[in-house]
């Protein structure tokens, strides 16, 4: 059990009708997103996935938890193959992987409490003391229990986020995709947020994907790194491994993009 | 910038009142009519025809807004006009509302092919004139309360479907559809659990725009003698009737006029007042 990875991608492929171009008859020519992806997550890790606009990375992570279906290759998800799988099928495994989305205004029913949409995903998957267990994720992600009763317009961003957060953990799920789930936040929301996912990571065992666009967010959180470009894997490997000695010239390229805090040796 | 706040949130219950307050009045006196109506509203008097109202020379205390031409209590056939008015504004308004709204919301959610279906089918409707429309729908269908109904339903049901279709559509790319899909909600829930009440808002101020304009065109329909028949009083047919005498008795015309204008401007007055004072989100 423990050898098999949580996420088991083999060859991904992923297309999309280029509405645009299509002709005034017949089918729309298709755009190949995802060129031949294959990934494993080995269970318990934190896994960065970067690259940059276009890159595919978001539709990479929204096939992983079967927001869309693939067109061939293979998503096995703890050895079960869910590449095809229909919504009836997925709905029992739908506890196990989570998501957290990019913009929590988005991303939270506006006309609903969050107490309510915190319960959504329990009551949907049929836990028990739905009541007890929204209370244990809004203490998990550091929100006080009256913010049950508040709207998420009343929330500030990185509560948002938070709620996002303890929607996602509520199912006591193995697998967590986080899709640039900081990029909307202030620069201290956003630590306060990746210093919560990591402490998350730790108590609850959770093996968690995360998109960026940003290297140094990935640098501080993940242990592992795959660089994506155009729709394939430039490169997979140990985060520290991939700053010290990059393999691709992409991977090159973006890590010469970063600002460094060093000193110009002219100034000083 | 509270007090800026305070402001427009009485604004919004100063006109929540006013507009809720004149149709429940409307309301009451349609359940009520034969109770309230001082007169019968056909009751004929030759020899008190054209009675002036209660302020001018020569009326009578009995009949305060006067009398039509063949001597009829004009206040009391507004009262029972308002049976007319207001069953139709509600039930060709909620018909036409749950009609609308849940193509609208198919279309948008699902799109594809029903949405192909529902959305060429509405382009097709709105290219009819309507009042043509439904005058030759009535042709068809003979006069009739329920024709008229069934005129307003037919004809209307495109105004729902159009803005809800729009609205439906902006919902669905938000994340909180895909989050509840991930959640593993099926899509005809997400349709009504999770997007519905996102259109609510619209739905309810388009509601009461359409109820408005159910009475409207009530009246038109009855202006042109193809409502229901004339032992009924209607508002349009009033109007009708006042044109013909508007230079010796103007009240026949412009009571039901000044009756009708506030109940149409009370109906969409009141769908912006419930919008902003019964959503959470601008509270």
């Amino acid at each position: 059990m423990s050898d098999t990875p949580i996420y088991d991608i083999e060859n991904l492929r992923l297309s999309f009708p280029d509405m645009a171009h299509k002709p005034l008859l017949g089918p729309a020519p298709r755009v190949e997103i995802l060129k031949g992806i294959s990934l494993r997550i080995p269970r318990g890790d934190v896994v960065g996935i970067v690259g940059g606009s276009g890159s595919g990375k978001s539709t990479l992570g929204r096939a992983m938890v079967r927001l869309i279906e693939p067109d061939s290759g293979a998503i096995r998800f703890e050895g079960q193959d869910i590449t095809h799988l229909g919504e009836d099928a997925l709905r029992p495994l739908r506890r196990r992987f989570q998501m957290i989305f990019q913009d929590p205004m988005s991303s939270l029913n506006p006309r609903r409490t969050v107490g309510a949409i915190i319960a959504g995903p329990l009551k949907l998957q049929g836990f028990d003391r739905v009541s007890g267990r929204v209370d244990q994720a809004l203490d998990h992600v550091g929100l006080p229990r009256v913010f049950r009763k508040r709207y998420p317009h009343e929330l500030s961003g990185g509560q948002r986020q938070r709620v996002g957060i303890a929607r996602a953990i509520a199912t006591e799920p193995d697998f967590i995709l986080a899709d640039e789930i900081v990029s909307g936040l202030d620069v201290s929301s956003q630590a306060q947020v990746l210093n919560l996912l990591e402490q998350l990571v730790r108590e609850l065992g959770l093996t968690l994907a995360f998109i960026s666009h940003d290297l140094s967010v990935i640098r501080r959180l993940c242990r592992h790194t795959v660089v994506l470009h155009r729709g394939e894997v430039v490169e997979y490997s140990e985060t520290q491994a991939l700053f010290d000695a990059p393999q691709a010239a992409y991977t090159r390229e973006l890590l010469d993009a970063i600002p460094l805090p060093d000193l110009d040796q002219v100034w000083v | 910038m509270a007090d800026a706040r305070g402001l427009v949130k009485r604004r919004a219950g100063a006109r929540l009142w006013l507009s809720a307050g004149w149709l429940t009045l409307l309301a009451l006196a349609a359940v009520f009519a034969p109770l309230i109506a001082p007169h019968d509203p056909l009751a004929q008097d030759l020899f008190g025809a054209r009675l002036p109202p209660f302020w001018e020379h020569g009326a009578d205390a009995a009949f305060p807004l006067g009398t039509d031409s063949l001597g009829r209590d004009v206040l009391s056939r507004i009262i029972h006009g308002a049976r007319v008015a207001l069953g139709v504004a509600l039930i060709a308004g909620t018909l036409t509302c749950l009609i609308g709204a849940l193509l609208g919301l198919i279309a948008g959610y699902f799109r594809g092919w029903p949405d192909m279906v529902i959305s060429r089918f509405v382009d097709i409707w709105m290219a009819f004139p309507p009042v043509l429309f439904a005058i030759l729908l009535i042709a068809v269908l003979g006069t009739g309360l329920s024709s008229i109904i069934i005129a307003i339903v037919v004809i209307d049901w495109t105004r729902f479907a159009r803005v809800i279709r729009a609205e439906a559509m902006s919902q669905g790319a938000m994340d909180y559809v895909a989050s509840a899909q991930v959640a593993g909600r099926k899509r005809f829930s997400i349709m009504l659990a999770e997007i519905l009440p996102n259109v609510l808002p619209t739905i309810v101020v388009l509601l009461t725009l359409e109820m408005g304009i159910a009475v409207i065109v009530e009246a038109i329909l009855s202006f042109v003698n193809l409502s229901i028949s004339t032992d009924q009083p209607t508002w349009g047919s009033m109007i009708a009737e006042g044109r013909l005498s508007i230079h010796q008795a103007w009240w026949v015309l412009v009571f039901p006029l000044i009756t009708l204008f506030l109940t149409v401007l009370s109906f969409s007055q009141l769908g912006e007042g419930l919008k902003d004072h019964f959503d959470p989100v601008l509270r």
